[in-house]
């Protein structure tokens, strides 16, 4: 017995160690310190507004999502405010939905900031807070995600997906015209078709395909991430034994769709992503994968909305328009980055 | 992970000497399926399964001629046909082996809501800028590690700590994403090796890597469940819990280790998927819980534990991968797919009551209320 236990007990003794020193190991294993992404700040340079005004506080909410391009909107827009000697930045976490959302925003009003900078979970369900805020004499900035209603927001700012859509397919076209490709096989890898913003993507580029007499053959959906870009795209090539073009909706996902096409050894035809990652704007630039264009879609929209809530707070304008206010509504167009270009748009990829 | 030690130190010191192999049998005897009989390969599991694993097989016969039949084009190239066979059950790996363990736990009267975020985790750890300067080989361990470790946390939250299964995993499955959402920094952490990536490109014998990873664990989890004392207790320990402690099964020892198996899998899955995807981030593997218990149901597993086949949930997965492919080889769209997902899974369950009676005897009973 006594025997019997000691075994168990040297056998304790060892799984334990060797429990403790993994566990240490791994801890180590955590760290990731990679060059980390360059916010996409624009410094204060010559113009009139560069110089300090009035004391702003801006509060910041966003959704706290695991997708590269939120993270990107949220550090563009921390980095941007600390640009700036004159701003406060307050940022709320906005939960895991709109609920969520609405619940930290509404401590953030009692906390009276300037002006507020959101990317709401949903432009639709956080109307009502937009509302609340303005009749509350606070400025609400909506980042990206529209409300339905225009006296819910001071300035709206955000993509343009439809526009996404219509540079892909302008390049795709010019691209199979220069080839002299007659019928081609064209696909799209879309991201999470739940979302409106999918829907608004490829109806631009269904649309721009149906005016030069083209369509899209096969459209599998995947979700923002690479694993599911991965298997969307292996079944995708399946599919279709010979292809022309793709147009994949996010260099996030489009990880994973790069990684299924040189799994599966295709090269004959040309890719176009979305978003416009770091990682894809590299890819292009060197020239070595079915990748020859990405159509943007930049989170520096974080940061220019910060500068516009600056101005908003401090009752100034945008120095290069005549007017004396910021503009309700701006809408950043959709650029392709090609291969001549890349390298004017490095900064700001994320 | 095919622990089965010395049985005669694991018994408490208390309980009589008995042959630990009668009282399995004695605790087996106990579960509904009863099978000690050791025929064909998937008779292992008992007759039962036999049967519904054909039915599978039936169904899977069905989708091919369904695609051969919409894409006859595509079909008529025996190329092709073989390559999209191999296609399939690359989309099959990844969850197959998480699917695996799920089946273990859930006979063993378990459930575990934790694997997809495990699956992130690990592949998140093992993708991390130090993790991936120790090569391939410190990537393996790493994922490997932490999966069996968040399953060791489960298995003790669970065995120890008397939480419900349920909620103990779905916690996990929170805290797991949140954790790999942490040390990701919400990035896409790009995989620079070319060992791991390699795993998901290379093929041996004309056959992809993956294949023989899937068929490896397959194997290993069919004669741990059919041929161990570990997989007679398990089977134990599902069935009836009480019986299975007074024939000196330890109930809470080996609950343990079901969990840790089930992380051991994900751990294994983490680095296929990694190394599909070239890349891991926290959102990834999202909702293979569902995915894999799905697979275990329409696969024959009764989900109150006790009774399973690992065959049966491989062939659940391939059911599932096989529709993907066949939406995706006609264009249709993925919301049509899940709809059809779900009808199968519902008749999967239905198909299972009629064997049983249950249904017959619930019709039954409605007739004699509403009259």
């Amino acid at each position: 017995m006594t025997q019997h236990s000691r075994d168990m007990s040297r056998r304790r003794l060892l799984f334990g160690g060797a429990a403790v020193g993994a566990g240490v190991i791994l801890a180590g294993c955590t760290s990731n310190e990679q060059t980390p992404t360059e916010a996409q700040t624009k410094a204060a340079d010559g113009n009139a507004n560069a110089e300090p005004g009035k004391q702003v506080t801006i509060g910041f909410s966003a959704p706290a999502a695991d997708h590269g391009w939120i993270a990107a909107i949220t550090n563009n827009a921390k980095a941007q405010a600390a640009a700036y000697s004159d701003v406060e930045f307050k940022t709320v976490e906005a939960g895991a939905d709109a609920a969520a959302q609405r619940a930290a925003l509404s401590t953030l009003i009692s906390q009276r900031p300037d002006v507020i900078v959101l990317l709401p979970h949903d432009g639709k369900e956080l109307n009502s807070f937009g509302l609340e805020a303005m009749q509350a004499g606070i400025p609400v900035i909506n980042l990206d995600r529209a409300f339905p209603d225009a006296k819910a927001y001071r300035l709206q700012i955000k993509g343009d997906n439809y526009g996404m859509g219509v540079s892909a397919a302008t390049f795709i076209v010019e691209q199979l015209k220069a080839k002299g490709v007659s019928n081609p096989v064209i696909a799209e890898i879309a991201g999470m078709d739940e979302l409106e913003l999918t829907q608004e993507r490829t109806k631009g580029f269904n649309d721009t395909l149906a005016q030069h007499g083209l369509k899209v053959e096969n459209r599998r959906a995947a979700r923002f991430t690479a694993d599911s870009g991965q298997q969307e795209a292996s079944q995708l090539l399946q599919a279709l034994p010979k292809i022309d073009a793709i147009w994949n909706h996010d260099d996030d996902q489009g990880i994973g769709v790069l990684a299924a096409i040189s799994q599966a050894s295709r090269n004959e035809f040309f890719m176009v992503g979305g978003a416009g990652s770091k990682k894809a704007m590299e890819d292009i630039q060197a020239d070595n994968t079915v990748l020859k264009a990405t159509v943007t879609y930049s989170p520096s929209m974080a940061s220019s909305a910060i500068s516009l809530a600056r101005l908003i707070g401090q009752d100034r304008g945008m120095s290069d328009l005549v007017e004396l206010q910021v503009p309700k509504e701006i809408v950043l167009a959709s650029e392709t980055i090609t291969k001549e270009n890349a390298s004017n748009y490095l900064k700001l990829g994320f | 992970m095919s622990e089965s030690p010395p049985t005669t130190t694991q018994l408490p010191a208390q309980s009589p000497p008995v042959d630990p192999a009668e009282t399995t049998e004695a605790a087996e005897h106990g579960a509904p399926a009863a099978s000690g009989a050791r025929l064909s390969w998937w008779h292992g599991d008992g007759g039962e399964g036999a049967k519904r694993n054909l039915a599978l097989i039936g169904v899977l016969l069905a989708l091919f001629a369904i695609g051969a039949a919409t894409r006859s084009d595509l079909y008529a190239n025996p190329d092709w046909v073989w390559a999209n066979m191999l296609s399939i059950l690359k989309l099959a790996s990844v969850v197959g082996v998480v699917t695996v363990g799920m089946t273990f736990v859930i006979i063993g009267g378990g459930i575990d809501l934790s694997v997809g975020a495990i699956v992130a985790l690990a592949g998140v750890w093992c993708t991390t800028v130090a993790t991936q300067s120790f090569g391939a080989g410190g990537m393996i361990f790493t994922a490997i590690i932490v999966g069996v470790a968040v399953g060791l946390v489960n298995g003790v939250l669970i065995a120890y700590g008397r939480l419900v299964p349920f909620i103990a995993t779905l916690a996990m499955l929170v805290a797991a994403r949140g954790l790999a959402a942490e040390i990701s920094q919400k990035q896409t952490q790009i995989s620079e090796n070319s060992v791991i990536n390699g795993i998901a490109s290379n093929s041996l014998l004309g056959i992809p890597l993956l294949v023989y990873i899937l068929a490896a664990v397959v194997a290993g989890g069919w004669v741990l469940l059919n041929r161990t004392t570990f997989g007679r207790r398990t089977v134990a320990v599902g069935g009836n819990p009480e019986a299975a402690r007074l024939a000196g099964i330890d109930v809470k020892r080996h609950t343990l280790l079901l969990y840790a198996l089930s992380g051991l899998c994900c751990g294994i899955a983490a680095i296929m998927l990694t190394a599909q995807a070239t890349s891991a981030q926290a959102a990834m593997a999202n909702l293979y819980e569902l995915d894999a218990i799905a697979a275990v149901i329409i696969g024959g597993t009764l989900l109150s534990g006790g009774r399973g086949t690992i065959v049966g949930s491989l062939l659940g997965v391939i059911i599932f991968a096989t529709i993907t492919n066949l939406f995706a080889i006609n264009g249709l769209s993925t919301e049509a797919q899940n709809m059809v997902k779900g009808g199968i899974i519902v008749a999967a369950v239905l198909i299972q009551q009629v064997q049983f009676g249950t249904l017959s005897q619930f019709f039954r009973r409605n007739r004699l209320t509403t009259s």
